[in-house]
């Protein structure tokens, strides 16, 4: 049994003309344990997975058909307060900017403790002592001392820790990192990294890891879904991907990222860009910008099918019995 | 913080001289005072004998650091008028005003400020929209009008509350209060809710704009993430974001509640200040007009200082020594 389940999700927002299809169709699984990286371009639909998850879809954008199942429960159709108790103590979440997550107005021990009691039925002074554990766990140097400043006497590195620290408070089974290190420098990138994957493994907390730097997915994922105008092109165990991309658009990426000791003279592109969701063209969306594209292709929308070893993709060039038009 | 602070002080002590030396150039400038003291068959050397002894043949200078050493001294003259001192008078009337007054601002800040947190998170229900609209309402009638129109009903009509005055009051020292009797309390409820109703439904329009500023930030967003509970997020992390902007109007709103109080005072018959000085204006008492003007400035000075000490209080980036802020973490 999987931690975490999606089935077929969608996710709809209702306009004045019309209703927009953000998410189709979107299914994954992730392992108790496991880092799921997603990547994808801005706007693929990457970070409006994960708030789907945790149940907090800006409004007026909901889930309009499939199923998310967290420990074999189905967790999209609980009221407000029991999706609110789920949040942070089965499922914590790591935002992009370190330096706005955090309340200006209170100390971070405050809001540590805050966070602590709330889940877990502690004292004030043991949910003092968690708090700051956690920090220490996190990095954060001389933590009895500085559990009582306020989030500007910290650099922004060591905000972010403070933020996963806040996202482990309850020692949640799934972490949700939406671009965890994008706000931050490359030198501190790196060991925050590492940081959630070491803490994950000792807690044997499973991630789901969005961002759309693909050298952090070859990193830290064990295995990778692809996503592309709302839906994923492919998922796969990370190495197989990064060394054998199946679906043409994740061949573009890998072809698009500058390698250290490859000596390419033109690093590939994939020419034009991604449609918006309200120009998604008929059949598979990525067929305008597809080298390999065939006339089913313009047709019929193609779902995740087995693509080889370990491999699934969303592209008819795998359909073996089907017609190729 | 101490550095701030006395700098905040100067800056006020500055303010104060600019408003004295106002207040006096009216003495100059809105006449000449000897006509008004003297006969019209007085002769031009009992004119000059007059002037000599009022101090008004010195220089402009020397009469200005007159006025300011008596000012200091809460000396302020004789009204032309009552020929009674205007310290004197003033501070009679000084207890009804700031009763008023602070009853207007309790009353708009008790309902301003809740009913704006509800409309900033009930962002599309159905009553924060009948509040809005309501409270457009209160922003446009002018203030005269509120209170003519509650006399109407709550006085001609029903015959419930007194249309003028105080009621009875007791005198605690040199301090009048109507705050002891309940004709004191029936006769400042319709001048206080008329002084609030302005002041009530800017602090609401103030409030639910900043909660839905705050509402969109990321710490609320990561705050949910959290799974913290929504009486928390709301008072706990969104309301106190929006004090800052919500104190500094709260504080100026004071200061232009004891403006605004002049037509209230004025509708009701209420026996303040402003009552006191819509009576000099119409007799160019200039005495008590000056008094009053340097007493308004004085107090929107005083408030403005409160406000900028309570900002420490409640945002503490604004307590970091400026030579810290710039280190501090890895």
């Amino acid at each position: 049994m999987a931690l975490l389940e999606v089935e077929n999700l969608r996710v709809e927002f209702p306009t004045r003309r019309g209703s927009l299809l953000a998410l189709d169709d979107v299914s994954f699984q992730i392992e108790e344990g496991e880092v799921l990286g997603v990547v994808g371009e801005s706007g693929a639909g990457k970070s409006l997975t994960g708030a789907a998850i945790i149940g907090l879809l800006e409004p007026p954008g909901r889930v309009t058909a499939g199923e998310i199942k967290l420990e074999d429960r189905r967790i999209d159709n609980l009221s407000y307060e029991e999706m609110r108790k789920i949040r942070g103590e089965k499922i914590g979440a790591i935002f992009q900017d370190p330096l706005t997550s955090l309340n200006p107005l209170y100390t971070i021990g405050r809001q540590l403790i805050e966070t602590i009691r709330v889940h877990m039925d502690l004292t004030q002074e043991e949910a003092k002592g968690r708090a700051i554990d956690l920090l220490g766990e996190v990095g954060i140097p001389a933590a009895e001392r500085r559990i009582d400043s306020y989030p500007h006497e910290f650099s922004g590195g060591m905000r972010q820790r403070v933020v996963i620290a806040l996202a482990l408070c309850a020692n949640p089974r799934l972490i949700i990192a939406d671009e965890p290190t994008t706000a931050l420098d490359v030198s501190i990138q790196a060991q925050i990294i590492a940081l959630i994957k070491k803490l994950c493994r000792e807690h044997k907390t499973a991630v789901m890891l969005i961002t759309h730097d693909m050298g952090v997915i070859a990193e830290t994922a064990d295995r990778v879904a692809v996503m592309y105008a709302g839906r994923i092109a492919e998922v796969g165990p990370v190495r197989r991907v990064v060394k054998q991309p199946k679906h043409p658009y994740t061949v573009g990426l890998m072809g698009a990222i500058p390698m250290v000791g490859h000596d390419v003279e033109r690093l590939t592109q994939i020419d034009g860009a991604m449609p918006r969701l309200t120009e998604i063209p008929r059949g598979c969306s990525f067929n305008p910008r597809c080298p390999k594209v065939f006339a089913r292709c313009r047709e019929e929308r193609p779902e995740l099918m087995h693509a080889g070893r370990n491999a699934e993709a969303a592209c008819w060039q795998f359909d073996k019995e089907g017609r190729r038009g | 913080m101490t550095a701030y602070i006395l700098q905040r002080v100067f800056q006020a002590v500055a303010v104060m001289i600019v408003v004295a030396f106002v207040s006096f150039l009216l003495f100059n400038f809105v006449g000449d005072p000897v006509d008004n003291m003297v006969g019209q068959e007085a002769s031009f050397e009992d004119r000059e004998a007059m002037r000599d002894s009022l101090g008004l043949n010195d220089p402009f200078i020397v009469q200005f650091g007159r006025f300011l050493g008596n000012a200091v001294q809460g000396e302020f003259g004789i009204s032309y008028r009552l020929q009674r001192p205007v310290a004197a008078l003033i501070s009679e009337r000084m207890p009804a005003t700031l009763e008023l007054v602070g009853a207007s601002a309790i009353l708009s800040i008790l309902l301003g400020i809740p009913l704006g947190v509800y409309t900033g998170i009930k962002r599309y229900a159905m009553s924060s929209r009948t509040i809005l609209t309501l409270s457009l309402i209160g922003v446009s009638l002018p203030t005269f009008v509120i209170g003519i129109l509650l006399i109407y009903v709550f006085s001609v009509n029903l015959g419930w509350l007194p249309s003028f005055g105080r009621g009875q009051v007791t005198q605690l020292g040199w301090w009048s209060t109507g705050f002891l009797t309940v004709s004191g309390w029936k006769a400042i409820i319709m001048p206080s809710v008329t002084l609030a109703l302005f002041q009530m439904t800017l602090i609401l329009r103030l409030v639910r704009s900043e909660m839905l500023e705050v509402m969109r930030t990321d710490y609320i967003k990561f705050a949910r993430a959290r799974g913290l509970p929504d009486r928390m997020i709301n008072f706990g992390h969104a309301f106190k974001n929006t004090l800052v902007p919500v104190i500094t109007i709260i504080g100026l709103n004071v200061g232009s509640l004891i403006a605004f109080s002049i037509i209230t005072e004025t509708v009701f018959q209420w026996p303040g200040m402003g009552f006191l000085f819509i009576q000099a204006v119409g007799f160019a008492d200039i005495p008590v007009m000056a008094a009053y003007l340097v007493l308004v400035a004085a107090i929107f000075v005083t408030i403005n200082l409160f406000v900028d000490i309570l900002y420490f209080v409640v945002d503490p980036r604004l307590r970091v020594e400026r030579t810290v802020s710039a280190g501090g973490g890895e």
